[in-house]
């Protein structure tokens, strides 16, 4: 009966998304396939020409097999922001999980729930760059912290780590995107059938097994989704490394601006090839885990 | 369910209050900045009250074309606005049936989220300079001669504006209709409703506060666009990019009036859509059920 309907009803879905797809296909697909094509190119000064060469991928290996067992740049770059994704991913995750089990499981009226969670999305639709800018006056030289910490007695001289470092740029991260974990994670929770808490707790489960036993299984799409959006975010980045680093801290994204400075694209596009790889890399593992089209 | 609140919940609640504490408060202490006295500097204290950097804002003087940059980012969030609105609803249509090649563009639209955006951003511009190149060698005299370059705001930009809109765009859509009661649809075909029909005044009607929530995603995501926006621009930066580039040269409250301005038009951009939002609420609330009508 439903296909009858179908047929007589409106027009046929492809067609309904063809503007969409098209979009993907224009502004997406090739670009990406261009991308793959001309780091194969040959470049100079100027200009890159057409050519299926290897020397993009060479240069930018240059020196990993040779110089071992030290690393080579490549290596290094790839090792600091895979570094900065750990520590970034297991900050997020603990301050995401709990922002969304307390409003998921300990605020009772849907209406104060939804006001809270739109309180924690209201700074996403704003600046990044702003809301990156704004720890300026905070963690600076003369910022409000150190300002504190000599007016206490703490330390004599100001604290010179507190801004354009790896502290702040680790900060900023944690600061712009714990919503992208907050969401995903508050979003499992809030369809997790409240009678299987109700049989736990029946069945004599202490707060801790509740969590560690129902909620936290209940809740893996959520986290799943929301580490590969932290993670990826993290190893693509190159204005919150240049921002809040002070274009001082290397990363797989910069090192491919720094190439786009230059004007080389060829290199840039095999960085970019790089960090796809490395990319897929982390979200074949994390789809392992769960299945992320079911979760929507 | 009306026991006590556990320890657990106080703890909890203080957590949460820290952490909106650390989403909202640096963007407090920099709107509290902007009105530093004009001998103030970058920190506290406040050397006065005053609306000096504003003033200086508006001047224009130091800062390259804000007012140019403002003007090109509000006009680009607009088209984005309207295009993620309309194609995302479309889509978020079309997956309600089952069609040709549906599993393939989820799948590119969820990979448009996750491609880091500099590689996005590296090929739109490869794509546009390839498409330069095209025309200066091979194009027709009236259109190769003087022609600069097919980079630009509403060309490859919007583009690449679209492919980080769109997915949210598609997400938001994919949850309205997940809710969505399919039964009011049969209702209306079964009293002769044609398709139209039914779009027009039954599924838009009730879909349309979640509707202006996608336009929401749309403008925000877009008037704060920087990373995909970083290569494509042509010769034109929207505001999010003069305001990087200011981040390493300006050493006066000017920036932080600057963002403080910036920040005025997203909240005020989310407060009309929250406000629309309730009302198309209320006016649904109202009129949702005609069983009290005569």
């Amino acid at each position: 009966m439903s296909s009858r309907n179908l047929d007589r009803f409106g027009v046929p879905g492809w067609l309904q998304a063809l503007p969409f797809g098209l979009v993907f296909a224009a502004f997406f697909i090739v670009p990406l396939i261009l991308v793959v094509i001309v780091s194969f190119w040959d470049y100079n000064d100027y200009q890159m020409m057409p050519a299926f060469i290897t020397r993009s991928y060479t240069e930018s290996f240059e020196g990993c097999l040779t110089r071992l067992p030290d690393l080579c740049t490549l290596f290094k770059t790839y090792l600091s922001t895979a570094k900065f994704c750990l520590i970034v991913w297991a900050l997020t995750l603990v301050i995401g999980f709990t922002v969304a089990y307390f409003l998921a499981f300990h605020i009772r009226t849907q209406t104060t729930q939804m006001v809270l969670f739109l309180v924690c999305t209201i700074p996403f639709w704003t600046s990044n760059v702003i809301r990156m800018v704004s720890w300026i006056p905070l963690l600076g030289r003369n910022g409000l912290v150190n300002q504190m910490l000599i007016g206490g007695h703490v330390v004599e001289r100001p604290v010179e780590w507190l801004l354009y470092s790896q502290f702040s740029v680790a900060l900023a991260f944690v600061h712009l995107f714990s919503f992208f974990m907050v969401a995903p994670i508050f979003n499992s929770m809030m369809r997790i059938d409240r009678r299987l808490i109700e049989a736990a707790y029946d069945g004599g489960a202490s707060g801790w097994q509740m969590l560690t036993n129902v909620i936290i299984p209940l809740s893996k799409p959520g986290i799943a989704i929301g580490s590969i959006f932290v993670v990826t975010i993290v190893m693509g980045d190159f204005i919150t490394f240049g921002v809040m680093g002070g274009q001082q801290i290397a990363s797989a994204g910069k090192a491919i601006e720094a190439r786009l400075n230059a004007l080389q694209f060829p290199p840039a596009a095999a960085n970019a090839v790089i960090l796809l790889g490395a990319t897929m890399l982390i979200i074949t593992v994390l789809n392992r885990i769960v299945d992320i089209r079911k979760e929507l | 369910m009306n026991e006590g609140r556990s320890p657990a919940f106080y703890a909890l609640s203080l957590f949460f209050a820290l952490f909106v504490l650390f989403l909202y408060g640096p963007t407090i202490v920099i709107f509290i900045l902007s009105f530093q006295g004009p001998t103030g500097g970058l920190t506290f204290p406040l050397n006065g009250v005053s609306v000096h950097w504003f003033e200086k804002l508006r001047a224009g003087g130091g800062i390259v074309d804000i007012a140019g940059a403002f003007k090109r980012s509000l006009a680009l969030g607009l088209v984005v606005t309207i295009l993620t609105v309309v194609l995302s609803l479309l889509a978020g249509l079309a997956f309600r049936k089952r069609f040709f090649g549906s599993d393939l563009l989820f799948y590119v639209t969820v990979a448009s989220l996750i491609v880091p955006s500099i590689v996005t951003s590296l090929g739109i511009a490869l794509e546009f300079r390839l498409i330069d190149d095209l025309i200066k060698q091979h194009g027709p005299a009236w259109l190769a001669d003087g022609f600069q370059t097919s980079l630009g705001n509403f060309t490859s930009g919007l583009g690449a504006h679209l492919t980080w809109t769109l997915p949210f765009g598609l997400l938001v859509m994919f949850a309205i209709f997940n809710r969505f009661d399919g039964r009011y649809e049969e209702a209306a075909r079964d009293l002769g409703a044609t398709p139209w029909q039914t779009l027009r005044y039954v599924i838009l009607p009730i879909i349309l506060p979640s509707l202006v929530g996608v336009g929401l995603f749309g403008f925000t995501l877009s008037w704060d666009e920087i990373a995909r926006s970083s290569q494509v621009m042509g010769e034109h930066n929207t505001l999010p990019m003069e305001l990087q580039g200011l981040t390493t040269t300006v050493t006066t409250p000017e920036i932080y009036a600057l963002g403080t301005a910036t920040t005025g038009v997203s909240f005020g951009v989310i407060a009309m859509a929250l406000f629309a939002i309730a009302i198309l609420r209320a006016r649904q609330a109202r009129h949702g059920s005609d069983a009290a009508r005569p």
